[in-house]
């Protein structure tokens, strides 16, 4: 794939290329922390979810090459479990966001070992065709309100003592799920087993030929993205307060691969800038009502001509550093 | 008069017809869809958009220059063709090299810019178009009454259909196409322009999505979102018949529509999704789609 | 306009010294789809009629000093909830109105209630919104499910179509109208043969309309909307499902709808709305005006873009009598207390469940040849009072009204 950073910076290192990473996420957390008092905080827990989303799918498509067209799945189905046991059975938001959570890996488990037997295009289309399926039966069922959604969803007492309708500890508490997300997925990435992904990217035969059972590293990587998925889509549901249809269908899946594509496929910190600069689009051209479609295709497009490595992919080339 | 699943049975042959009608649609466009990928290997998620642009270009014609449906047969395609050809020209040639995702990512944000404009412009609700005088009416087939305008619709689907497989399968033209796409450097020795032949393929393939859309301008509402709704199943379409196979995209459009026709009768809120159904499936039986060339 | 606004409202006050005119601020957020499904239901229409109100309440109380933005929900749930949520904590906004997609709607009627706000509903449909979901803080002021599908059913069934059948977008707004539709067919004597749900976003209807010509039922109840009916509408012109004696009921048309189809196909489709513009002088001037705002000058405004007008007056009349329009719930009732007057509904009350009540018109769209002008639509077949137009208070089983 065209975004690999180049590697000949290893042999050239200092002290801002080695903590290149470090530094970012040093950068981020601060950012993040000290956001809230800029920045409408409610906005931030949803640029957060997303964040984590984006970077679950990025584990698949930017380390792995697989491009998943039904992330929303995950997601979506992760924030109707969770919306609904918080509701109707009155689970803490722990819980519930567990239960979101095991949803996602499930459905994920099952997905991935259909879906990883196809390669490419064909793997996409796939998961598309699964989502769809899945999209339909959220449509059909009782509880998930059809296309009002699940509303009014309790925040809850966290651990019953930390009561989340406060935006303060709602924040916190987002903010500590994305960080350990965006950590795990970091760990996964610079693990032995993530080299393995790595070069079954690269060349599959070869890793095959190495005696890697590379499908069942696939799956891990497939079951492990669809769970990233859904712990963000059962926190969006905590946070927001409200589970939907939106949630579950194609348009969402598509929304994920932009966010990816304009932050940077196979970067770090690509998906996370990638959301919020889609995510911040979406609220700042609300007013302009009319022209958000025109303006979010043209930058698809600009993407896709100029920038193709994506924001922090184009940086990271600039400053010749890993980001 | 017999039943089948409590269905009487001159009920289920017009359910079947209906079928083949809406499978029509779905042939016409996955055609242009695998025409564009088995020549370009670029998966042109703008369809929808251009075959949008067809039925409000016959809009535009007929509401500013008096042009009528049949003209705008020929003339709508043409003009839609050439903004497909300008496109390609300008964006979508520096990308053949590139993996699949980045040419559907192109042509996505296109099909985004595209319907933003026409909504701007002309709203959402959509515009009247109406079916041409000579097509109005119908035949009373003892089963069901079929409307002159869908038979019509099938004669010209079939036609077109079957005119652009012999072209590529059958023609010389269409070998140069086939090995311009297997090997161009090779064919550029042999003094063909071979970009040229890419830009008038993508053109082509673009303009029988607009022609499909005038077909449809008649029948169903010309909105800008009328591409977007039908874009996915037709790209579910020509994934079944086998990326880049022209007979399968054929063939899989007519028996998705037929499927997808008795869908309506037996389960209709699955309808939309019976697609998906049948994707899922064939892919996990024959990888390649059912017509499609392992590679 | 809105220095000048300003500015007035300023001149005034030194005018008057601060003897009588104390200045009132509001902030009003019109949150509507402005671009995809309902933007012409809705969108930048129901903006140009928001500016009209307010230009013409400022000119009669120039202490009152009204900021007016707008948002696209986008049809998301949560793109139209976060974008409440911001409204009301960082831009202080006083009022949302439109909001077209009921599932939006219930999400912001959640969060006007808690952050006591108000929020009043004139694009989106769900008699819910006035029922077992209704809240001191909302007002649902144009039509409803429940008023759509008993002008239209009641009225048919009572002209002999008494036996029906139903194209429902299988969707909870769907569903909403067909059963509503279903009572009150049955209730006033009429019979339902069938149903058919189809999925939202169908292309194609003539498999459907084949299943409703076999029925042979008088009736086909389309339950559902925009593009839907739209389609189903055509394609039965062209199966000639009209010339075959049956009809078609539009239990969910706006005027922009019957303008994409075209009189030619649409003619002899029945439907009821509560306003339209051709309706009376007062509203043909207003839709004179409402074109040169909206820049548009062959559009015509539907009953939701009319309905935001109307809502936003008797809104700016209860915030100047109380002088704040800072405690929601009060505001709220003070609308409640007095009755509505406008230019473009006329008198009517608002209930205590929430629900503004004035008169529904039972329409028919005209044929081609009776079409004398451009946006000359329907002819209107009744007036259905304001008391029976919309759902008795106590079948609603509000919380508010019953406990």
């Amino acid at each position: 794939m065209e975004q690999r950073v180049a590697d000949p910076i290893a042999r050239q290192p200092s002290a801002l290329r080695t903590h290149a990473e470090t530094i970012a996420f040093v950068v981020m957390v601060a950012a993040l922390m000290v956001a809230p008092f800029f920045t409408y905080p409610l906005f931030l827990m949803q640029a957060m979810c997303f964040a984590l989303f984006a970077c679950a799918f990025n584990l698949l498509i930017g380390y792995v090459g697989l491009l998943s067209f039904g992330h929303a799945l995950y997601f979506g189905w992760a924030s109707y479990l969770a919306a609904y046991s918080a509701k109707a059975w009155g689970f803490p938001p722990e819980l519930a966001i567990l239960t979101g959570t095991a949803t996602a890996a499930v459905c994920g488990l099952v997905a991935g070992s259909l879906a990883i037997r196809r390669q490419g295009i064909y793997f996409a289309m796939i998961t598309l065709a699964l989502a769809q399926m899945m999209y339909f039966f959220a449509l059909q069922a009782k509880f998930t309100g059809g296309e009002d959604g699940i509303q009014a969803v309790p925040r809850g007492l966290l651990f019953g003592i930390i009561d989340l309708r406060n935006e303060v500890a709602m924040y916190i508490v987002v903010l500590v799920i994305f960080l350990a997300g965006f950590l795990f997925i970091y760990r996964i990435i610079h693990s032995p087993f993530g080299e393995v992904l790595k070069a079954i990217r690269e060349n599959e035969t070869r890793a095959i030929s190495l005696g890697y059972k590379t499908d069942r590293y696939k799956l891990v990587a497939f079951v492990l993205s669809a769970t990233l998925a859904g712990v963000a889509g059962a926190t969006k549901a905590i946070v927001l307060q409200l589970a939907s249809l939106t949630d579950v269908n194609w348009p969402m899946s598509g929304e994920v691969v932009l966010m990816t594509l304009v932050g940077g496929l196979g970067t770090i910190f690509g998906p996370v800038v990638g959301s919020f600069v889609i995510l911040l689009m979406q609220y700042k051209l609300a007013p302009v009502g009319e022209w958000v479609l025109v303006i979010q295709g043209v930058i698809f497009v600009a993407c896709v001509l100029l920038f193709r490595r994506g924001v922090i992919g184009e940086l990271a080339n600039w400053l010749r550093i890993k980001l | 008069m017999f039943e089948i699943f409590g269905i009487p049975s001159t009920a289920l042959f017009g359910q079947l017809l209906i079928g083949l009608i809406n499978g029509s649609f779905y042939a016409l466009l996955s055609l242009g869809l695998a025409v564009i990928f088995g020549m370009l290997n670029i998966i042109n998620f703008s369809h929808g958009a251009q075959y949008m642009l067809g039925a409000f270009a016959a809009y535009l014609l007929l509401q500013y220059s008096g042009l009528g449906y049949w003209p705008a047969l020929i003339v709508a395609p043409v003009l839609v063709g050439i903004t497909g050809m300008i496109v390609e020209r300008l964006m979508l040639q520096w990308l053949y090299k590139l993996d699949h995702l980045y040419g559907l990512l192109l042509t996505f944000g296109l099909a985004l810019i595209i319907e933003g404009v026409a909504r701007n412009y002309f709203g959402s609700a959509g515009l009247p178009y109406t079916v041409p005088e000579s097509l109005r009416g119908g035949q009373n087939l003892g089963f069901m009454f079929l409307p002159n305008y869908r038979a019509w619709v099938i004669v010209a689907s079939l036609t077109i259909c079957f005119g652009t497989w012999f072209v590529i399968e059958r023609t010389r033209l269409g070998a140069n196409l086939r090995a311009a796409t297997e090997n161009p450097t090779l064919v550029r020795a042999f003094g063909i322009n071979v970009p040229r032949m890419i830009t008038l393929t993508y053109g082509f393939g673009v303009a029988l999505a607009a022609f499909a859309g005038v077909m449809a301008a008649p029948v169903y509402n010309v909105s800008p979102q009328m591409g977007s709704e039908l874009i996915i199943v037709v790209f579910a379409v020509v994934v079944i018949g086998g990326m880049g196979s022209i007979l399968g995209a054929i063939i899989t459009g007519f028996g998705l529509g037929v499927i997808e026709g008795l869908t309506k009768v037996f389960f209709p809120e699955a309808s939309n999704t019976v697609i998906f159904v049948i994707m899922a499936i064939v892919l996990l039986v024959r990888p390649a789609g059912l017509f499609g060339r392992r590679t | 306009m809105k220095r000048t606004i300003g500015l007035t409202a300023l001149a005034v006050m030194l005018a008057c010294g601060t003897a009588s005119a104390q200045q009132v601020n509001v902030k009003i957020g019109v949150l509507s789809d402005m671009s995809s499904l309902y933007s012409d239901i809705g969108g930048a229409g129901s903006t140009a009629a928001a500016k009209l109100a307010i230009a013409d309440f400022t000119k009669a109380n120039p202490n009152v000093k009204v900021e007016l933005i707008s948002g696209d929900h986008q049809n998301k749930p949560d793109i139209g909830s976060q974008l409440a949520n911001q409204w009301y904590d960082v831009d202080k906004v006083d009022l949302i109105i439109d909001t077209p997609n009921s599932g939006v709607a219930l999400a912001v009627s959640q969060i006007t209630t808690t952050k006591n706000k108000i929020f009043i509903v004139s694009g989106a449909a769900a008699s819910d919104l006035t029922g077992p979901k209704c809240n001191a803080n909302t007002i649902h002021w144009t039509y409803d499910t429940w008023m759509l599908a008993n002008g239209t059913g009641k009225a048919l069934v009572k002209t002999g179509g008494d036996t029906w059948f139903f194209l429902t977008a299988d969707y909870a707004f769907g569903h909403a109208l067909e059963r509503d539709t279903a009572a009150a067919v049955e209730k006033n004597g009429g019979k339902v043969l069938g149903k058919v749900r189809h999925p939202l976003n169908t292309n194609d209807f003539s498999s459907f309309l084949l299943q409703a010509q076999a029925s042979k039922a008088k009736i086909i109840g389309l339950a559902n909307a925009g593009g839907d009916t739209i389609n189903a509408i055509k394609s039965g012109a062209e199966f000639g499902i009209v010339k075959g004696g049956q009809k078609f009921a539009g239990l969910l048309v706006f005027a922009s709808d019957v303008n994409a189809l075209g009189l030619a196909t649409a003619q002899g489709l029945t439907l009821t709305e509560t306003w339209y513009w051709d309706l009376n002088d007062a509203n043909r001037a207003w839709t004179k005006r409402w074109q040169a705002e909206r820049g548009a000058a062959g559009k015509f405004p539907t009953m939701v873009q009319a309905g935001v007008y109307s809502g936003i007056t008797h809104y700016l009349k209860a915030v100047v009598a109380l002088k704040s329009a800072a405690d929601g719930k009060a505001v709220v009732a003070q609308m409640k207390n007095t009755p509505t007057d406008d230019a473009l509904f006329g008198k009517g009350t608002i209930r205590a469940d929430g629900r503004k009540l004035h008169p529904a018109y039972l329409l028919e769209v005209k044929a081609p040849s009776e079409s004398k002008y451009p946006g000359d639509f329907y002819k209107v077949r009744a007036t259905i009072p304001a008391d029976e137009a919309f759902r008795p208070l106590k079948e609603g089983n509000c919380p508010l009204v019953s406990g």
